[in-house]
């Protein structure tokens, strides 16, 4: 194909192009033609094209995410807000700490291993772009049925993606969730969250400020994988048929992020860089048109600069391309020789590939002639904004009418099995075969992570101080309420950091949904979106910063609502935190909190096929007692663990196996108590010289407690229900080996 | 007393190792891949990590970097020299140490608390634990199996160079259980398990890692 020139296009105004291939819309077409005043060539069309796609533009969200800053509520802690590349935090002490959770849901169904390692290699470097090392990740999993065949494929792929990008680069991970439900059969859910620790000074941002300064590329050479990732990938439907759209997958190597990140830290340490952007979805065209527009407001880029993995790159390819581990930062001449000579310590390719200039223009051009000359703006912030019509769906009315109708267990052989068939449901059964796979200790710093409520970090060796993160999404809730789905994850999310004692203090979401072109969908986004904000106003905590993902649909059939919350609590010392289960016997275990008959949404239903009723409705200002209760109690509890998914059933189970010290507990109505999901709940176990502090705590914040039982023995007594550990833990360990080797 | 930690592009764990060396009483010292000199370092630490992305083979790539021609004429002349995880892959390729490292039996990447017992207890490293001492320290890697031939094998537990075997199943496939070993004179050891991250109960499954890190500063006041 000839080269397509801004004087071409100027000369050819009615040629006809494949915008609608690119994934534009025709009035998304004429409003470029109108930006530019003539038809915009080849190269332009690339950029605007994945610029304007749902997963960089955020075009049918943007209307109802503004709530998030709308409703934020006043905090002292946040230091960057929503819209840079990730929201950083004040934790103490002279840190800052940011952290982001982002979905790379399509390619992961596409090309498991490799859509998983991007996944973390993206995440990552939003991350050290704020100019933070990154200390830790998480990663938040949803399948297909556990047994299906497709699941054995995507499953084992995907845990060794993750594992193998985020063991190679050395970072911890410290927890996630694996839930699986027929709604992701067709579409997994990989979300990967990262959380980075700087000083305040340190904090970077993207913006290509001041005339004359260079823009630098550096990191991998640009290859032709990812074309399109974001429009073509993330941003539609999967058909049942189709092109299997590999090429439109990442292909990551870790080995050149970790220098990447060695190498970006060491010029971050000496100030050389003005602006600093890294080079995700959109590639090139992001990068250079968020730039521009976040500083002085132009840039010229010599296209055919660009180091190329594959020579025969057109240059809307090399636009497009999402070839992972690149950066691209501005840089004042005078600092240019220093910057070099670091990357070449680290054997990083680097080449200047243009300036920043005043004005408004975003001027490419290939080999001396001009392919893109477009104000920056247009491309990066002012996509088009879609209020798509939303309407309640049908199914709503029909399930909250409806009553969970399950066995609830009475005799204790009853309440025997249904323990153990919890505690072996893929949902709740020990996920060891896919945490070993994921190095925990690398840095040195890991105080918690998977079984425990939430992942803990300390980030000073010194002082001790810690951060601590849970993410937390219930879509069965979500699906039965989306608007107290999201109230109660957030409240969940919160709860898990509080039990470990550390102070919740942010909020990330990946929020994972079907197509926005379903009014039904597009409904259950709302309500989410209204929740999280009404929730995070009530609680005082600022979201800084998220990911949507839509198109999670397989045909028609759209994934359950899935919001991912994320939550970021700090902790003055690490060595202060309360453990998730007791190692002694002859402690006093104590529920925290009410049961009520909450089977709607919870897993017993789940595992009997019911997903009906009225899911609970979220009691935030109970919940923030609750957490103060957790707070002042860390300083006696000898553990506390969160009831959440599985119930009392699921939380003794974990907390017995633990340590392998047993429990006898007493209670009545002993099916309901052990089986209802009521939120805000937790198990505590103290010493009984305690009992006292123990009912003050309770009186102070208005919050019931019930002594259930005492730790000790080899057996988990429920009534006269026993159950031996060793039987126990078969049950709950044997179902990953079984279903995936 | 300086003991030396390297790292290459892609090492991991060298500030964990860093911190075990302090813990245990020395003086850490940073060692660059392309260093030309070894900063007058009385011992030296090879971490974890995926040098050079274990390109080829892990390791293999490693054993040419500049710093490694000094560290095997060193070694040759007695220093102590730890090879931990990637660290021993990169001294068996460098021939300081026989056998290869291979992928793991059930071919994932394992991370997980492992308790091994100190088989020998004579190495400049292992010196301050109890002959047959049972520790528990992480192991975590994608191609831990020992491999040798089998008259290698017979040298090894002949001389006693075994210095750590896993106890309980076989984690990795490892001939004899073989977690490290040692050259002839004791001065190089390579573990495949992770000590530097057993050096405190706060972060690790026990603070039992850092036996290796007392027991160089003994050997060394010997």
């Amino acid at each position: 194909m000839a080269l397509d020139t801004v004087a071409i296009a100027q000369l050819t105004p009615d040629i006809s192009q494949p915008f609608t291939e690119l994934g534009l819309k025709p009035d998304e077409y004429s409003r470029i033609k109108e930006i530019l005043g003539r038809r915009p060539t080849s190269s332009e069309l690339a950029m605007y094209s994945v610029m304007w796609s749902e997963h960089c533009s955020y075009k049918s969200s943007k209307v109802h995410l503004k709530q998030f800053g709308e409703k934020a509520p006043k905090s002292d802690a946040l230091l960057v807000g929503i819209g840079e590349n990730a929201g950083v935090v004040d934790v103490g002490q002279g840190y800052a700490v940011t952290f982001k959770i982002e979905s790379h849901n399509h390619p992961s169904f596409v090309e498991p291993y490799q859509g998983a390692a991007t996944g973390v290699g993206g995440i990552v470097r939003d991350i050290l772009t704020m100019g933070a090392r990154p200390i830790a990740v998480m990663d938040p999993l949803r399948f297909g049925p556990a047994d299906a065949p497709d699941t054995r494929r995507v499953l084992p792929g995907i845990v060794a993606g993750v594992g193998g990008y985020g063991n190679c680069l050395g970072l911890p991970n410290i927890g996630g969730e694996v839930t699986f439900d027929e709604t992701y059969a067709g579409n997994p859910l990989v979300n990967a969250l990262c959380v980075g620790v700087m000083k305040h000074s340190d904090i970077k941002l993207a913006k290509a400020a001041g005339a004359g300064n260079l823009v630098v590329l550096y990191g991998a050479k640009t290859g032709g994988d990812g074309i399109g990732g974001v429009s073509v990938l993330a941003s539609e439907t999967f058909g049942a048929g189709g092109s299997t759209k590999r090429p439109s997958v990442q292909v990551g190597d870790p080995f050149v992020e970790k220098v990447l990140i060695e190498c970006s830290l060491e010029i971050f340490a000496e100030d050389l860089v003005v602006g600093i952007q890294d080079l995700g979805g959109a590639g090139l065209s992001c990068a250079t048109s968020e730039l521009a527009s976040g500083g002085s407001g132009g840039m010229k880029v010599q296209l055919d600069k660009v180091p190329l993995r594959d020579p025969s790159l057109s240059p809307e390819e090399i636009l497009m391309s999402e070839s992972q581990e690149r950066m691209c930062a501005i840089v004042e001449p005078s600092n240019i020789e220093r910057f070099l000579e670091i990357c070449k310590k680290w054997d990083v390719t680097v080449t200047v590939i243009g300036e920043v200039t005043d004005g408004n223009h975003l001027e490419i051009t290939w080999n001396g002639e001009l392919i893109v000359d477009v104000p920056p703006r247009t491309v990066a912030h002012d996509g088009p904004v879609y209020n798509r019509p939303l309407a309640q769906p049908s199914y709503i009315d029909e399930v909250n009418s409806q009553k969970v109708e399950v066995p609830i267990p009475v005799t204790s052989s009853e309440i025997k099995a249904a323990v153990l068939k919890l505690a072996g449901a893929p949902n709740l059964a020990d996920k060891s075969w896919v945490t070993s796979q994921y190095d925990k200790y690398v840095q040195g710093n890991t105080i918690q992570s998977q079984p425990d409520d939430s992942g803990m970090v300390r980030i000073d060796e010194t002082t001790n101080l810690g951060v601590a993160i849970s993410t937390d999404a219930n879509a069965n809730w979500s699906y039965l309420n989306p608007y107290q789905g999201a109230k109660l994850a957030l409240a969940e999310a919160a709860r898990n950091i509080a039990t470990a004692g550390a102070r919740p203090l942010a909020v990330t979401n990946c929020l994972n949904f079907g197509s926005p072109e379903d009014p039904g969908v597009m409904w259950q986004f709302a309500e989410s979106v209204r929740g999280l904000a009404d929730g995070c106003l009530e609680m005082g905590l600022p979201v800084t910063g998220g990911n949507v993902s839509f198109y999670n649909q397989t045909g028609n059939v759209a994934i359950l609502p899935t919001p991912v919350i994320g939550v970021l609590g700090v902790i003055q010392d690490v060595r202060t935190r309360t453990p998730m289960s007791f190692s002694q016997a002859g402690l006093d275990l104590y529920l925290v909190g009410q049961t009520e008959e909450d089977l709607a949404g919870s897993e017993w239903a789940f595992l009997h096929n019911q997903r009906v009723g009225q899911s609970p409705k979220a009691d935030l200002q109970r919940e923030m007692r609750l957490i103060e209760l957790l707070l002042e109690g860390n300083s006696f509890f000898e553990a506390a663990h969160d009831l959440s998914q599985g119930g009392l059933s699921a939380g003794l189970t974990e907390m017995v196996l633990r340590h392998k010290i047993g429990a006898t507990i007493v209670v009545e109505n002993a099916g309901i108590e052990l089986l209802s999901e009521t939120p805000g709940r937790v198990l505590v176990a103290i010493d009984s010289a305690d009992t006292s502090r123990m009912k003050n705590l309770s009186e102070k914040y208005s919050i019931v407690i019930s002594k259930i039982g005492t730790t000790g023995g080899d057996s988990l007594v429920i009534n006269d229900a026993v159950i031996t550990l060793a039987e126990l833990s078969l049950a709950h360990t044997s179902t990953f080996p079984k279903l995936f080797g | 007393m300086r003991i030396g930690v390297i790292t290459f592009p892609g090492t991991l764990d060298d500030r964990d190792a860093a911190r075990a060396v302090v813990a245990g009483g020395a003086e850490a010292v940073s060692l660059w891949h392309a260093d030309s000199n070894l900063k007058s370092v009385d011992a030296i630490v090879l971490p974890g990590g995926f040098s050079y992305g274990d390109y080829l083979r892990c390791g293999a790539i490693s054993r040419f970097a500049p710093v490694m021609e000094l560290v095997i004429a060193a070694a040759n002349k007695g220093m102590p020299v730890l090879g931990i995880c990637n660290g021993f892959q990169v001294l068996c390729e460098s021939h300081l140490l026989p056998g290869a490292l291979t992928r793991n039996s059930d071919l994932h990447f394992l991370c997980r608390d492992q308790e091994i017992e100190i088989s020998n207890n004579k190495t400049a490293w292992t010196s301050s634990f109890k002959p047959g001492e049972k520790i528990v320290i992480p192991l975590k890697n994608g191609e831990g199996s020992f491999q040798c031939d089998d008259q290698t094998l017979a040298m090894l537990e002949g001389e006693a160079r075994v210095v750590a075997r896993y106890v309980g199943a076989n984690p990795n496939g490892s001939r004899n259980l073989i977690a490290g070993i040692t050259n002839e004179k004791g001065n190089v050891v390579g573990l495949m398990p992770h000590p530097e991250h057993a050096i405190d109960e706060l972060t690790g499954p026990s603070a039992q890692g850092i036996g290796f890190f007392t027991s160089i500063l003994n050997a060394m006041v010997k």
